[in-house]
């Protein structure tokens, strides 16, 4: 496809009191799947999606959150996680999935997809984007 | 690149329209409809960080979702501007993309 264009999926709600996290996801894999520039960003409550050590089992209910490492397969490896948002909820980046992608231009080298940014940072990566998906 | 945003919840339910405040880049746009205007009034809990906002973004409001919710002209804060559909077609017109802050 010739048309690429650069996607941002805004993410602000925590997984589980609310279907958001989980769609969020899929489209998100729909958008890489038809090869598009996929970013997302974690703001607000959407910054409990990635906490680690998630598990439904007493719920019931499937723990979407393995999925999130698969992300960096798909090229989804610009994962942005507001500061302002892990801080005012006590979070530091140690408390977050530890997300890897492998870069294929720098000889399959395995890198971070996560980067915490400040809000002024993460503005200007919002400004940089041609489509916003929210949830 | 310009942005406009929308927020249609009030900033006393959700915290989406000081969020978008906080993210939203110098000269970009912010339209309050539905209940989101609420946060276009004076005196309120949230018009403090509202004006402050204003000198890097362009407020405005849908004045058929005041109307519906008896929120008078007078009552909002001084330079947010009152639009109608019209003018919020012509404000995503203008920018070459939305943010819808839920």
């Amino acid at each position: 496809m010739s048309d690429i264009k650069k996607f941002m999926y805004v993410n602000r709600t925590a997984p589980y009191g609310t279907i958001y996290a989980w769609e969020s996801l899929e489209v998100v894999l729909i958008g890489a799947a038809f090869e598009q520039d996929v970013a997302c960003a974690f703001v607000d409550d959407g910054v409990y999606q990635l906490v680690k050590g998630q598990d439904t089992s007493d719920l019931g209910i499937k723990n979407f959150s393995p999925t999130y490492a698969a992300l960096g397969d798909y090229d989804v490896n610009k994962i942005y996680v507001e500061k302002e948002s892990l801080e005012a909820r006590g979070l530091t980046i140690d408390d977050l999935m530890d997300l890897k992608y492998e870069d294929e231009d720098d000889d399959w080298a395995e890198k971070d997809s996560i980067h915490v940014v400040t809000a002024a940072e993460l503005a200007d990566i919002l400004e940089q984007q041609e489509v916003v998906f929210s949830f | 690149m310009s942005t406009l945003h929308t927020v249609n919840k009030s900033p006393f339910d959700r915290n989406s329209l000081e969020t978008c405040l906080r993210l939203a880049g110098k000269g970009n746009a912010v339209v309050l409809l539905e209940d989101g205007v609420y946060g276009a009034m004076q005196g309120s809990n949230a018009s403090g960080m509202v004006e402050k906002a204003m000198s890097d973004v362009s407020i405005y409001v849908l004045g058929a979702d005041m109307k519906a919710r008896g929120v008078d002209e007078s009552k909002i804060i001084d330079g947010i501007k009152v639009i109608d559909y019209k003018g919020f077609v012509d404000l995503t017109v203008e920018n070459d993309k939305v943010n819808a802050w839920l």
